[in-house]
């Protein structure tokens, strides 16, 4: 299974992807509180990028409302937690499946009846608003007011109430980033991963080389939203209170998007640089300006714009594939 | 000499254009057959109705036994009916044995499996050389022999070439009919070819079938068909026959 996994991948990109989660292990070790809040974005950031990669980057279907599943997934846990006293855990039980299910409606209607391209793209974008109207109604949790979980005490971890310090959490996500990135690996050089590579490169070609084109669509969409539901859970204990007008944002549906995008759709490694890239510039710039006394509200988002602008202009395909020419890291084939 | 392939009469209209008039011809199993005709004849309409792209108005089609008109076109490839496309469609930003070896996990499960399969196929339409090259990097004829190779990785009982001729010269050209011969001859595999590139009608065809208007004026061995009055007059004009 490993030996299937690594397969072509140089022996120096091995090395260095050790090397890497090594510094990510032992980071906490040395990391202020301030240093601790961005690694715990980028690593969330990785794993919404990561989960949104499956749909867009393999197999060609552009999301725009990813925002939806992150905050079915927050909701979810969070009430069962907040109503019956039931564990982030079990709750991601219930969690996994709201999403999956919801992500499936989506997909069912918009591949049965062909929707496809930016059409699909808004559709996505319009089932994110009505679930951001719907909960700003929803008085079981707490609708508009917010949904509130009870304040966690940072002197005690507790994993299975995922209650306690910012460093359980940014464990957590360094965990689930991991087998994320191993997941999806294994998805791509599988046949399902081949199928999606086809649909995203040309859908017609794909039906007539004999794929069920609906239903690998339909998978992607399934996987992806169940994976996103994840990082909703963790959103939710890590913050503490919901609202749907943020959770439900476009924008955090663009936030998720932004990391891939600049490592590089479609590649593994390039969520996880994408993040790393797009906080590391933007919270640096930031808090350099504060440094200097110049506090601008939106800075962040103004430099993610010029950072996207720089990539698509100057390296379409991402970061991540020219980094790996450069240091000789790409996969090589036999 | 059993009919793989039987087209009954289909008829296809798009709104006012009949694009194809109860058109009826049998393909026996282990032949190749061609349809020739000039552009806008309906060839390819007739082709896309085959290969599930559009169901026809009338008529039925029968593969094998069965009806797969109005099928879709993944389930008439599963049931063994491969393609190319008259303008290539490869998967662009994947290599060339990546795009072979989605075909040929059609009927194979495990990538190893497939990928073995695939470089059986590309050995013998001389790819193998260039699989990991990107499609996108390929020239027209080498991409035309690569969608061939898809096609032929899907292991298809009959194979539908929407004019994989056009556009190679004509060296080219008898390389592409010396392979089908010889899948023809190996395998047993039942070819249905549109064309314009009369070389490798004669070449290659036991017979041949003539649309005009969207109807059969024609049908017979390909020396016949270039004989007969109706095809010199509408499409292959007098000088063709010297």
């Amino acid at each position: 299974m490993i030996r299937r996994l690594t397969a072509g991948v140089p022996a120096r990109t091995l090395f260095l992807l050790g090397a890497l989660l090594a510094v990510f292990l032992a980071a906490p070790l040395f990391a202020g509180d301030y240093v601790l809040t961005v690694l715990i974005l980028i690593l969330y950031f990785a794993y919404t990028g990561q989960a949104w990669n499956i749909m867009m980057g393999f197999a060609g279907q552009l999301s725009l409302g990813h925002a939806l599943y992150v905050g079915l997934g927050a909701y979810t846990s969070a009430a069962l937690y907040v109503h019956f006293g039931i564990g982030p855990w079990i709750g991601l039980l219930a969690a996994i499946p709201v999403a999956a299910i919801t992500g499936a409606f989506i997909g069912f209607l918009a591949f049965r009846f062909r929707v496809a391209g930016v059409y699909f793209a808004i559709l996505t974008i319009a089932f994110a608003e009505f679930a951001r109207v719907g909960f700003d109604h929803l008085g079981w949790t707490n609708a508009s007011s917010g949904l509130f979980l009870p304040v966690a005490q940072y002197a005690h971890n507790d994993l299975w109430t995922l209650r306690g310090h910012p460093v359980m959490f940014y464990y957590v996500l360094l965990v689930a980033t991991v087998l994320a990135f191993i997941f999806c690996r294994a998805l791509l050089k599988s046949r399902i991963g081949y199928f999606w590579l086809a649909i995203r490169e040309d859908e017609e070609a794909a039906r007539s080389a004999g794929i069920d084109t609906f239903h690998y669509k339909m998978i992607a969409v399934v996987i992806s939203a169940a994976m996103t539901s994840f990082a909703g859970v963790v959103y939710a204990f890590y913050y503490n209170n919901l609202f749907p007008e943020q959770v439900f944002n476009i924008s955090r549906s663009i936030d998720i998007i932004l990391g891939p995008i600049a490592g590089g759709v479609g590649t593994l490694f390039g969520p996880i640089l994408g993040s790393f890239v797009i906080e590391i510039i933007g919270e640096g710039l930031r808090s350099l300006l504060e440094s200097f006394g110049i506090d601008v509200p939106g800075i962040k988002q103004v430099v993610f714009g010029i950072i996207l602008l720089l990539v698509v202009v100057a390296m379409p395909d991402g970061v991540w594939p020219w980094l790996a020419r450069k240091l000789g890291l790409a996969e090589q084939r036999k | 000499m059993t009919a793989l392939l039987s087209v009954n009469g289909i008829t296809k209209r798009f709104r006012g254009l009949l694009a194809v008039d109860t058109a009826t011809f049998e393909v026996a199993d282990g032949e190749i057959f061609a349809v020739i005709g000039p552009n806008g004849a309906g060839k390819t309409t007739l082709f896309n109705m085959i290969a599930g792209v559009f169901a026809p108005n009338a008529g039925s089609i029968t593969f094998a036994g069965e009806r797969i008109d109005g099928l879709s076109p993944d389930k008439i490839c599963r049931r063994g009916v491969g393609r190319t496309f008259q303008i290539v469609r490869p998967f662009p930003a994947l290599t060339v044995e990546d795009n072979v070896i989605i075909g040929a996990l059609l009927h194979r499960h495990h990538v190893d499996d497939a990928r073995e399969h695939a470089r059986g196929v590309l050995r013998r339409l001389d790819l193998y050389a260039k699989r990991n090259q990107t499609a996108s990097s390929l020239t027209l004829p080498d991409r035309k022999r690569m969608e061939l190779a898809r096609a032929l990785a899907t292991d298809p009982k009959l194979l539908l070439l929407d004019e994989v001729m056009a556009g190679l010269r004509p060296t080219e050209v008898d390389g592409v009919v010396a392979t089908l011969r010889e899948l023809n001859r190996e395998t047993g595999l039942t070819i249905l070819l549109i064309e314009h590139v009369m070389r490798a009608v004669m070449a290659l065809a036991g017979r041949v079938l003539v649309l005009h208007h969207g109807a059969a004026i024609a049908e017979g061995t390909p020396d016949a068909v270039v004989r007969n009055p109706a095809v010199i007059d509408s499409y292959l004009g007098a000088e063709a026959v010297g």
